[in-house]
């Protein structure tokens, strides 16, 4: 009698973690992105300020 | 007789994995899940150890460099904690410690945790490469490697030995710290190691007496389920032994200065009291697989609670001393207190 409620329940619960999985992933990329450009801007300030001979 | 379990034998990750007398759960898998399996806990002690590596090499590094470093070795960390967790499922199913991860709680498929540990195992090595030294990625894909293959899938079901081998990986991060810093490893990187390496054998071995049915069960060889509880005590005591002298040393090298004296002496008594407590006590007797005949024991109650006590408080304290001379270590470092330098 109340299994489809249930499986909307559980639909819903799924979905729910789904988003909350994609957001996690998606932030995480975005934090790795930032992270490569400013160990590149440290790096090569490091090298600008004291350059190879 | 204790027969050492073979994966071969055992259930493989993929057989825990489809239960169809369960609900799928994997569909409603958390992000939190995930984080899990890169055993957070044991992520916050590598994270810990890692940056005193760093900043107890007293060389300029610049400070988004010197946190990347340690994100790096975090996330390395939590890729072998991921690849154990994918490989130890039919383990962790039998424990009751364990038997909540995310792989053998259905959480998460093992492929699944399989396949983030590799991805972010290439991830932190080749970050910490081009963006620190490969010197340090180096040490921290060996110890990757160490923990995933030569701990988790050969020494942990094979030998006794396990954890006192296997705990090379998880003694490490202070010398990639180290290595991140300066792009070497001298000895002082070494002995923080081995402070690690030798304080894991008596840590775990203390928990392992009073969790040694659960080992047992699992057919994981831990010195109390292959040589009974009476000689893990005794190796504890020794390992013990072999620990403070080795806390002290760094107070000769110049890596340690007052504080860190004050720490790892006094701390290191009080290991040596609990530790001996311990040697002296029945803690695990009572569960020894091994003992046939439980009459040739005759365990008390008393006696199994004294036991259990002593071995509990020698496993709590352990961590508390381990957390207190590695804090010495990073206070003096970032206050700038001048190392003792007894041998200069």
């Amino acid at each position: 009698m109340n299994q489809p409620v249930d499986n909307q329940t559980s639909r819903d619960v799924a979905k729910k973690a789904r988003d909350g999985r994609n957001i996690a992933l998606g932030l995480g990329l975005v934090a790795f992105v930032i992270m490569v450009f400013v160990v590149t801007l440290v790096r090569l300030g490091a090298n600008v300020a004291h350059p190879h001979p | 007789m204790f027969t050492p379990m073979s994966k071969t034998l055992a259930m493989t990750p993929e057989t825990v994995q489809p239960d169809t007398t369960r609900p799928d759960l994997t569909q409603a898998a958390r992000w939190q899940d995930y984080f899990q399996l890169m055993k957070p806990r044991v992520m916050s002690l590598v994270v810990f150890t890692g940056l005193t590596g760093l900043l107890a090499a007293r060389a300029p590094i610049h400070p988004v460099l010197g946190a990347i470093a340690v994100l790096c070795i975090a996330v390395g960390a939590g890729a072998s904690g991921a690849l154990n967790m994918w490989y130890d499922a039919d383990i962790d199913q039998q424990m009751r410690r364990t038997r909540g991860r995310p792989v053998p709680a259905g959480k998460v498929k093992g492929e699944e945790a399989a396949s983030l540990g590799v991805v972010l195992s290439i991830l932190s090595v080749m970050f910490l490469g081009f963006a620190i030294n490969w010197f340090a990625a180096a040490l921290l894909a060996f110890t990757i490697v160490f923990y995933a293959v030569v701990y988790t899938m050969w020494l942990k079901r094979w030998t006794a030995q396990n954890i006192v081998i296997g705990g090379l990986a998880g003694a490490l991060p202070p010398a990639i710290g180290w290595a991140a810093a300066t792009g070497s490893a001298p000895l002082n990187a070494w002995l923080m190691v081995a402070i690690i390496f030798f304080w894991t054998p008596p840590h775990f071995w203390a928990l392992s007496l009073y969790v040694t049915t659960d080992y047992a069960k699992a057919g994981v060889p831990m010195l109390p389920v292959v040589k009974g509880a009476k000689e893990t005590r005794k190796q504890i005591l020794i390992y013990s032994l072999i620990l403070i002298p080795i806390c002290l040393a760094p107070v000769l090298t110049g890596l340690g200065g007052p504080i860190y004296l004050a720490v790892a002496g006094l701390g290191g008594a009080v290991f040596l009291i609990l530790a001996w407590r311990v040697f002296a006590s029945k803690a695990g007797d009572a569960a020894d697989p091994r003992v046939a005949d439980r009459a040739l024991y005759d365990v008390t109650e008393d006696e199994k609670a004294a036991g259990a006590k002593a071995a509990r408080n020698l496993f709590a304290f352990s961590i508390l001393y381990l957390f207190a001379m590695f804090a010495a270590l990073l206070g003096e470092a970032v206050s700038g207190v001048h190392a003792l330098e007894l041998l200069k």
